[in-house]
């Protein structure tokens, strides 16, 4: 790495900055004025529509297997949606796609 | 401060916990790599603090390790957070009527955990009051974002190693994963994730981020008309 101090500071507090931007950006704006039921309809599956496709690259081409698809991974990833989709549980799904995850590597890993 | 107030940030708080077991090594790992990128403990502490967002963090820092131009490491890392924009949007009708700088508090704590948590509850317990909702949004940040500085910083200092045999890289799949099961209500809400893995899996040549924004807004799309469908069968 070969930049200044001056310039990973700039990269650090402009990132930090428009971060903060981002994530203020409508709610700072809009705050209480009522937003039409369309829109209110969309937002409703914000959490559902970002987090699996944010995971979905990172279960079929794991970076830890260069990319490889691994069947240990898929197996965690499917316990974990599984157990989740039918506990309704946190601690139930994450506990179980870890123990998936050790069982599968231990033995095919 | 009311003891319902109280309550709803200790019920955030509790929510919050879980995450630690990820979120420590995560930061960690964070650490020790951007130490032995050229980082010092300071920029480190600096990057997790005002940053707060991990896979932006590694982007930036992977991008460095290249020397990228700044202005290539600011866009491509930002272009990663450009998802909280949603987030952002979807508290809206839940914070909207918190005073500005309780709302300007909240849009720093905004990440993945904190914001799908929150959604979570709010839609669980509609009759909750503003103090309440904001309450229970910082009750959840306290156990995840300053322990994701503490960690940094010790992975800074200490930089010891995470074994790889730990498949630690996975941790975070499996975190978002066990959020959102949860979650998938009904059939408009599978009909969404589906949509997100698979327009998240054909647009993965895109830049990081891209992708999963233009896969979430088509989701989106796909659960309001799903829901539309539903309730119109209903009636």
């Amino acid at each position: 790495m070969t930049y200044s101090s001056a310039a990973i500071w700039a990269i650090i507090v402009l990132l930090g900055i428009g971060t903060f931007l981002i994530r203020f950006s409508f709610l700072g704006l809009i705050g209480d004025r009522k937003l039409p039921a369309w829109v209110l309809r969309h937002l409703r599956y914000t959490p559902v529509a970002v987090l699996p496709g944010l995971c979905a690259p990172l279960v079929i081409w794991p970076e830890a297997t260069g990319g490889q698809p691994d069947a240990a991974r898929m197996t965690a990833a499917a316990a974990t949606l599984l157990a989740g989709y039918f506990t309704k549980n946190f601690m139930a799904a994450a506990g179980s796609g870890a123990v998936v995850l050790v069982v599968m590597l231990y033995f095919f890993g | 401060m009311t003891s319902q107030v109280r309550s709803a940030y200790w019920r955030g708080f509790r929510a919050g916990v879980p995450f630690l077991v990820v979120l420590i090594p995560f930061a960690m790992v964070f650490g020790v790599v951007a130490t032995e990128a050229g980082l010092s403990v300071a920029e480190v502490l600096g990057f997790s603090a005002l940053v707060i967002a991990g896979a932006a963090q590694i982007t930036a820092l992977q991008l460095m390790q290249d020397n990228a131009p700044v202005l290539m490491v600011l866009v491509a890392a930002l272009a990663v957070n450009l998802r909280m924009a949603m987030y952002s949007a979807a508290l809206v009708p839940h914070l909207g009527a918190a005073p500005l700088w309780q709302r300007a508090v909240i849009a720093y704590f905004n990440v993945d955990q904190t914001f799908a948590l929150a959604q979570a509850e709010y839609e669980k317990r509609p009759a909750m009051t503003v103090p309440e909702r904001v309450a229970f949004f910082l009750g959840v940040a306290t156990p995840v974002c300053p322990p994701w500085y503490l960690f940094t910083w010790i992975g800074a200092v200490v930089g010891a190693r995470i074994p790889p045999e730990l498949a630690l890289d996975f941790a975070v799949p499996i975190t978002f994963l066990a959020i959102i099961a949860p979650a998938l209500r009904t059939l408009a809400h599978v009909a969404a994730a589906l949509t997100s893995i698979v327009m998240a899996l054909l647009l993965v040549w895109m830049p990081s981020g891209v992708g999963v924004l233009l896969a979430a807004l088509a989701a989106m799309v796909v659960g309001a008309r799903v829901e539309l469908w539903l309730e119109a069968r209903k009636a």
